[in-house]
């Protein structure tokens, strides 16, 4: 049993990524750790567990990456899916750091594997882990056991009580029961809070019953929203998540990659009218994929139905759950429960706006419609070879960007500019600060890896002073 | 493969498997998968015994229970593996062994050795059952030579031949083309992946022998039995030519090849079969499918017994206690031969030919021409 009555060096609230890199961290630093995860020991490691890679700089090919990706490369990757929404301070720091983060990785059990397959090519830039993000998850659990990191479960933490920039105690409740625990210093690595659909109902209205969660339903935001109320600086769009549109069937939370639909741009997609409502055709990965979450969100019922023929059945990722397949576009409308005279003249419209070209699924191709309104100006080729297929679609929340504002050394900011005393964050809870729009593909990962060092080091260091 | 519970549910896995596709990395089953878009039932039955039970993907799955995909392929392979020989097995008749197959294997194995012990006291004279027998041809004072060959022998090619049969009804099921003589490099890769048990690797990096840490020692143990089994079978080959060819009957002095072999694969299957066993009982139960645990722990048991009484023979072939113990040993031997096509023996021809079949894939995969005839 942990003993809540002593005090600890360093509290980590959370248990994904970003929170074992800083207790593993704090730990190595000599400092005594306490890591508090809200969610069971099976559904541990927060939205980590869902992860695939980690987007590293690299001046040479190592063993899993190949080529070299460097600082201004990866900067301009990271500006133009942020549109300028970030830090160049913190962003160019944390791309520089990512160079040591496979190091430690590996040190602490973490494995790769080369990129074998798969929808994204990604082998220079992203190191990929073996098995997942669980197997990291549970690379960086065993490794903080052995070192000696105090883990308790199924355990939330309700307030970090602020007293003049300094983190006095924490309220946490213990598998329901109610304790309070006494840290010389904290870090926060507990995520957004895109898993707590009251919060996002603020901004989305009723709408936002109809969102899937991709990620674990762990991520309330309580500690963000706790720290907010008590003057911590924020960053990042209260209003903005990452959405994408995934398969409607998916479960409420924690579907993770699965439920990806990748069929969408040789698809033509309607609503709940039976319509289209925007071009499909638009863009390539991941302008796309990140496009559709939101497109639908703004749909009536916050649903919308890709439908393909034969011709692209094979051209996309099998998705988990079946296509609802049928021999006319008539039935299929019927099956999916929307207007067939709508259905049809939709698709008849789309068929007779197609015009002919050379299609190609890879790239940007020449096939797109003339006369239509909304256009499809690439993979436009007719509906007309049975079976048909329809997937429906809803929006999937990855994240949310919301987040408390950090300085160099992962120290948490107050409203009036003055870093906290003894308050760190880690991971999603201050990714705002360097991803304030947009994705990049394992740059969460490089962001709660290095902050998550950062942070236990500083915090090891405060804790000893 | 019939179309079963335990199929379907291989199915709506390897269904979510292949949108997922995290574990790549881990063995042969995820490559092979990735090659399918639909799961027939014969390769549901291939992939299940491509899988070497190694645990990685179960503990690295982010949709394992209690997540309500409720994703345990270990589990579940293992499963259909057990239809699968029951299934294939040769004769059709005696395929029902599979049913409840730790206590057939128990069963025949008490039989074994019981009717080596009664048969050997009923017929053979006291005097020289207990008495010390030694030199030349003292074995076959207690047993005769002759019998020894045609009960053995006799077993040991009906073995084979079921062996055979069962894995000629995999290949058909499957449907692969049988490899090309211009197929020699997947030939190659399949045998190399069978006898360095690479699949038992995690990429290089270890298992989850026991649980969410990597580990070889799973691998390490498999190595010991399996080639420990190999060296007594050479022992056994080297002394039947020395026997018959050389005219040099056994027994054989302690630093002779038959007696080296046999000694050195007998503690490597002892090691083995224990390691396994203890492996078996401290592993997390999670991703097992325990319902097949006694037919696992009945084979190791016979293997282990085997070995251990092959050793006391040779340590005690001097005595009195020799002519009970060449009964019980030989016995037992008896009872592997005769359950080597109905006992878990089988997943070796199953396993090896599941690899062939894999390799092949790949290497016609990477080279659409080389599959045309």
């Amino acid at each position: 049993m942990v003993d809540l009555t002593r005090v600890f060096d360093v509290l980590v609230v959370g248990g994904g990524n970003a929170a074992l890199c800083a207790a593993v961290t704090a730990r190595q630093a000599g400092a005594s750790v306490l890591l508090l995860e809200h969610a069971p020991r099976h559904f541990r490691g927060g939205n980590s567990r869902h992860t695939r890679n980690l987007r590293a700089m690299h001046t040479a090919p190592t063993s899993v990456l190949t080529e070299a990706y460097l600082e201004d490369e990866y900067w301009d990757d990271l500006l133009r899916v942020t549109g300028g929404q970030t830090d160049e301070g913190l962003a160019r720091m944390t791309i520089r750091a990512s160079q040591e983060a496979l190091p430690f990785m590996e040190a602490c059990g973490v494995r790769f594997q080369p990129s074998l397959t798969g929808t994204l090519s990604l082998s220079r830039t992203n190191a990929f882990f073996l098995g997942g993000g669980k197997a990291l998850v549970n690379a960086y659990y065993a490794t903080a056991e052995r070192l000696g990191v105090e883990v308790l479960y199924d355990t939330e933490v309700l307030s970090l009580k602020l007293d003049g920039g300094r983190v006095r105690e924490a309220e946490i409740t213990h598998k329901g029961f109610p304790e309070t625990v006494r840290a010389r210093c904290v870090v926060a690595s507990s995520g957004g809070f895109q898993g707590n659909i009251e919060w996002l109902k603020e901004y989305w209205g009723e709408a936002a019953e109809n969102f899937l969660i991709r990620g674990t339903p762990y991520a309330k935001g309580g500690v963000l929203k706790n720290l907010l109320a008590q003057g911590v600086a924020t960053v990042g769009d209260p209003t903005q998540c990452h959405a994408v549109a995934i398969d409607a069937r998916a479960p409420k939370f924690d579907g993770g990659i699965v439920t990806r639909l990748d069929c969408v741009p040789f698809s033509v997609v309607v609503d709940r009218s039976g319509r289209r409502f925007y071009d499909e055709g638009e863009d390539v990965w991941p302008k796309r994929y990140a496009i559709w979450g939101r497109l639908v969100a703004q749909r009536p019922g916050q649903i919308a139905w890709s439908i393909i023929d034969s011709k692209s059945e094979r051209l996309f990722m099998p998705s988990v759950f079946p296509a609802i397949r049928a021999d006319s576009i008539a039935e299929l409308a019927g099956k999916l429960g929307l207007d067939v005279a709508t259905v049809e003249q939709t698709i008849r419209d789309f068929n007779t706006a197609c015009r002919p070209g050379p299609f190609d699924g890879t790239k940007l191709d020449g096939c797109r419609t003339e006369g239509l309104d909304p256009p499809k100006t690439h993979w436009a080729r007719p509906i007309d070879t049975p079976p048909y297929s329809a997937y429906p679609l809803r929006p999937g929340i990855t994240f949310t960007y919301l987040g408390v504002r950090v300085d160099e050394n992962a120290r948490v900011l107050m409203e009036d500019g003055r870093p906290s005393e003894n308050l760190f964050a880690s991971g999603e809870i201050m990714a705002g600060n360097i991803l304030g729009k947009g994705y990049l593909a394992g740059f969460g990962m490089t962001i709660g890896t290095v902050f998550g060092r950062i942070a236990g080091r500083e915090a090891a260091r405060h804790a000893r002073n | 493969m019939q179309e079963t519970d335990a199929l379907r549910t291989a199915r709506r896995e390897m269904e979510i498997c292949n949108a997922c596709r995290y574990c790549e990395g881990f063995c042969a089953v995820f490559p092979a998968m990735a090659l399918r878009r639909d799961f027939a039932a014969a390769d549901l039955g291939h992939l299940a015994n491509l899988c070497h039970n190694c645990r990685g993907c179960y503990h690295a799955c982010q949709y394992a229970p209690p997540h309500e995909f409720g994703i345990n392929l270990p589990q579940s392979f293992a499963t259909l593996r057990a239809q699968s020989y029951e299934e294939y097995a040769w004769p059709r008749p005696l395929a029902g062994l599979f049913q409840r197959n730790g206590t057939v294997v128990a069963l025949v194995s008490a039989l074994g050795i019981a009717l080596a012990l009664i048969l050997t006291a009923a017929l053979q004279d006291p005097t020289v059952l207990y008495g010390a027998q030694q030199g030349p041809g003292a074995f076959y004072r207690v047993i005769p030579w002759w019998l020894m060959v045609l009960l053995a022998g006799g077993t040991f090619l009906f073995a084979l031949l079921a062996l055979a049969m069962g894995c000629r009804n995999y290949w058909r099921d499957c449907g692969t083309q049988l490899p090309a003589s211009a197929e020699l490099r997947p030939v190659m890769s399949a045998l190399h992946d069978v006898l360095t048990l690479k699949n038992l690797g995690g990429g290089g990096h270890g298992c989850n022998d026991r649980d969410e840490r990597f580990s070889t020692i799973r691998r390490r143990f498999h190595h010991a039995l399996f080639y420990g089994f190999l060296f007594c079978f050479a022992a056994t080959s080297v002394a039947t030519v020395y026997d018959h060819y050389l005219g040099h009957p056994a027994p054989y002095p302690f630093f002779s090849l038959p007696v080296m072999l046999g000694t050195i694969g007998g503690f490597g299957m002892v090691a083995g079969c224990a390691g396994l066993i203890w492996l078996k009982v401290v592993q997390d139960q999670a991703p097992t499918a325990r319902h097949l645990l006694g037919a696992d722990f009945a084979l190791l048991s016979l293997l282990l017994l085997t070995a251990a009484t092959g050793l006391m023979l040779l340590a005690l072939r001097d005595t009195a206690a020799m002519g009970v113990l060449l009964a019980v040993h030989l016995g037992i031997v008896l009872s592997l031969f005769l359950l080597l096509p109905y006992s878990k023996m089988v997943h070796g021809v199953y396993r090896s030919a599941a690899l062939l079949r894999a390799a092949l894939e790949r290497h016609r995969a990477a080279r659409p021409a080389a599959a045309s005839p």
